[in-house]
């Protein structure tokens, strides 16, 4: 192993010495500032032999196995610093996200890279390590002397994550902003690891997330999340107004389910801040029977008018971004605003730009509508092979479509 | 749906939280508990019955704080205790852990083996067959309905409540005893006041609770519903406790106090009362025994791989989670298959899980107390005041009590 790597454990107990050579004492603990730089360890906490003291990185001449070395003599009392993230107590043996892993990890210890600047040395925060050779380097420091630790765990796998992608959640939001944590990186990731991760966090820890993510992630987390009581105490856990975002971003049918999961008085205060628009929709859901159509639907589909043509259909398409993934069929209306045709997605790309719509849409619309049972509409889907059923309302308007994925949560619940 | 919406709002919170508290309450009778309750009985008839409601103190004091603490911090008990203790206590704690509950799990495996033997089913065919059973239940099955195959289970503990009504023990006697502590100045007394201590209080449990609240996601505003849950599971444990000992008191102290090996013994001294109270002692050792042995190595592989930060989880692969499913497996396999060399000596073995279990739950007793009253983690949660002079009282009790179970245990085995 290259000398330039130190672990946390190693440096813990790491003797101090002044630049006449005396014994300041041991180290305790390491700060980081990430408002000043994300990696570098700006603080070394030393405990004399009464109480504590703390270094400053320029003040570190070298760093090895065998001690630190300072160059002046000025050590000062330490004070506990709002801005730094101290490794020992705020890291190590703790749960945090390793974003590129997709999931929640604890911390069995902490590798340091030795890095030569401007004629001394620095300490710079490279990795976390979790697994079994971290766990080793624990339970034998101390009792064995650090070079044959070294030795003896290079036979176990390493198992560690990059310190970029490591995301620490902060509950307390004041430090989050002081620590210059941000859970921005969580919001990259796919609606459903977020909502694994989630799961496998406290409380504390899913409201701090709840809290700081962009409210459309977090809408798309949230109707991941599969327990519906973790879903509803994510929601309660929140204030109402900052709830109230993120159920206005969900689609209507899914936001009903999670309001009827929460007391009364909390999903009134919740409707209460939405925007008016997203709150008589979610009304509307509210009234329906929990097993009908209009509660398994999604509000996200395309509609066009009888005359429309292919090109017309595209621009439609590329207007829609959010639609492009996952859209499968376009509907077609009347000039009553009944549904009047269907045209699945691969069609168009066949036809050319000036084809009408309805002479490419299928013999049959099979639709259903809204209050129709649960069953009876995974009947239907199965049945006719659909990948997406169009849901009507009484004067036969299309109000939303239910797609395959919305039918295997369904089956997946009962 | 209907009838639910009918029922009372407490009622309803109340059945949707039951769990946790209630299955920990029954495995806590598992085939050690029944063994150690028949003991108590046959040999010193009704008069250990006062241990019980000291019993149910102490069970409901310790049951409740870790259902608080699983309810506030969202963290099971290995979690917290690795995160204010650091690796290397939770490593120890983990380790002796590991080694009561393997025994715990062998003495399960031992509970299966015997009952069946009362119904010439050779050990050779039940134990192996029981392992493979509680493998792919829990492997195999989701979590939802292993539960509720587990609650289901419950209620043949009513079975003993049948057994001991069916032998019409004398009642008005049993209820004196149950009030009145009575002291005997003989060394047998003594280790099994201790015994039934040990084996009502043990340290798994702590883990078990903690982690199951956890994962039922109790949230604070249900805890009030949840902690009642928790108390009437431990009332009902004691309460069977109690149909064990009276029913050993009245159909084998009565004839003569002795002492038995195993608690088929027991069931078979029942068997002139009618061949339905013998069926029903063996039919609720067989379940207990099932039922303990299908918890404790799940519930061992997820506290040592939370503690120690390894990926666990049946919803997880094997090859995502390697740790926690060997380590789950290897109790299993070695659990049972320890059971089966000839001439394994089990008894000694039994004692010796005893020992480990008492020299674990002071050190989990005294942590968990710790973390309770730790206001960065608890919050207005806290133990209040008297609350801590009471836990206190019996965290020292217990300690009390595992020393001179531990000082016994060790005689015993240098005895033997």
């Amino acid at each position: 192993m290259a000398e330039t790597l130190l672990f946390l454990t190693e440096l813990m107990g790491l003797k101090v010495y002044d630049l006449k050579g005396r014994r300041v004492g041991r180290v305790r603990d390491a700060g980081v500032v990430p408002r000043v730089d994300p990696a570098r360890v700006d603080r070394f906490l030393i405990g004399g032999e009464l109480n504590w003291w703390s270094v400053r990185y320029e003040q570190v001449a070298s760093i090895s196995l065998d001690g630190i070395f300072l160059r002046d003599e000025q050590v000062t009392p330490y004070h506990d610093d709002e801005y730094m993230l101290r490794i020992v107590r705020d890291l190590l043996d703790q749960q945090i996200i390793d974003v590129h892993g997709r999931k929640v990890v604890r911390v069995n210890d902490v590798t340091f890279e030795i890095r030569a600047v401007n004629g001394h040395q620095d300490l710079c925060v490279r990795e976390v390590d979790i697994g079994m050779r971290s766990v080793f380097r624990r339970l034998a420091q101390g009792v064995l002397p650090p070079r044959l630790i070294r030795r003896m765990m290079m036979r176990i796998a390493p198992n560690s994550i990059r310190w970029e992608v490591c995301n620490i959640v902060e509950a307390d939001p004041q430090r989050r902003l002081r620590l210059n944590i941000t859970h921005t990186a969580l919001e990259d990731l796919h609606p459903a690891d977020l909502a694994d991760i989630v799961e496998d966090l406290s409380p504390e820890d899913r409201e701090a997330i709840f809290e700081s993510i962009d409210s459309e992630v977090a809408a798309d987390a949230l109707a991941e999340v599969e327990d519906p009581k973790i879903q509803a105490n994510i929601i309660e856990s929140l204030e109402a107004e900052r709830a109230a975002d993120i159920v206005e971003e969900m689609d209507p049918a899914e936001a009903a389910d999670l309001l009827e999961e929460l007391e009364d008085e909390t999903s009134e205060a919740i409707l209460e801040e939405m925007e008016p628009a997203e709150k008589t929709d979610v009304q509307e859901a509210l009234e329906l029977r929990e097993d009908s159509a209009g509660r398994l639907m999604g509000s996200a589909f395309l509609l066009l008018p009888l005359s429309a043509t292919v090109a017309d259909a595209t621009a439609a398409i590329r207007s829609k971004p959010d639609l492009v993934d996952t859209l499968t069929i376009v509907f077609l209306e009347d000039d009553g605003g009944v549904l009047a045709g269907a045209v699945p997605v691969a069609r168009l790309v066949l036809a050319d730009g000036t084809v009408g719509l309805a002479s490419l849409a299928l013999d049959e619309t099979v639709s259903v509508p809204i209050g129709e049972h649960a069953d009876r509409v995974v009947e239907m889907v199965d049945k006719y092979n659909l990948m997406a059923l169009p849901v009507v309302d009484e004067s036969g308007r299309l109000v939303g479509t239910i797609t395959a994925d919305d039918i295997i949560s369904e089956l997946r619940q009962e | 749906m209907r009838l639910v919406e009918r029922l009372p709002r407490p009622l309803v919170v109340f059945l949707s939280v039951i769990g946790p508290g209630f299955i920990t309450a029954m495995v806590d009778n598992d085939a050690g508990g029944i063994y150690t309750y028949s003991e108590a009985g046959a040999r010193f008839g009704y008069t250990l019955l006062w241990t019980l409601p000291p019993i149910a103190l102490l069970l409901v004091i310790t049951q409740e704080m870790n259902a608080r603490m699983g309810v506030v911090t969202g963290k099971g008990l290995s979690d917290l205790i690795r995160e204010e203790f650091g690796l290397r206590t939770t490593f120890l704690v983990m380790t002796l852990l590991v080694i009561a509950n393997f025994t715990n799990v062998m003495a399960n495996f031992a509970g299966v083996a015997s009952a069946l033997e009362l119904f010439h089913v050779s050990r050779y065919v039940s134990v192996p067959l029981a392992a493979a059973a509680v493998w792919f239940l829990v492997v195999k099955g989701t979590y939802n309905s292993v539960e509720k195959i587990f609650l289901g289970a419950c209620v043949t503990y009513i079975a003993y409540i049948i057994a001991a009504v069916l032998i019409s023990p004398d009642w008005e006697a049993s209820a004196l005893a149950s009030v009145r502590p009575v002291f005997i100045g003989d060394s047998a007394y003594v280790i099994l006041i201790v015994g039934l201590v040990g084996t009502s209080v043990a340290p798994w449990m702590q883990f078990y609770l903690q982690a199951a609240v956890v994962e039922k996601g109790i949230s604070v505003k249900d805890y009030a519903e949840s902690r009642i849950e928790v108390i009437v599971g431990c009332i009902v444990m004691v309460v069977v406790a109690f149909f064990i000992i009276v029913a050993c008191a009245a159909a084998i102290w009565s004839k003569g106090p002795r002492g038995i090996a195993s608690a088929t013994e027991a069931a078979q001294a029942l068997k002139p009362f009618g061949e339905y109270a013998y069926l029903l002692f063996c039919a609720g050792l067989l379940n207990a025994s099932l039922f303990a042995a299908s918890i404790l190595p799940l519930s061992t592989a997820y506290s040592v791989c939370e503690g120690l930060g390894f990926e666990s989880g049946v919803n997880k692969r094997f090859r995502e989670a390697p740790i926690f499913y060997w380590l789950y497996t290897l109790l299993i396999a070695l659990g049972a298959g320890v059971v089966l060399i000839p001439g394994f000596p089990l008894v000694r073995m039994i004692l010796m899980s005893q020992v480990v279990n008492g020299m674990l739950l002071p050190l989990v007793l005294v942590f968990m107390l710790r973390l309770v009253n730790n206001r960065n983690l608890m919050h207005e949660w806290v133990n209040p005041r008297p609350y801590n002079l009471v836990a206190w009282l019996a965290v020292v009790t217990i300690i009390g009590l595992a020393v001179v179970l531990f000082a016994l245990t060790l005689r015993d085995l240098a005895g033997a």
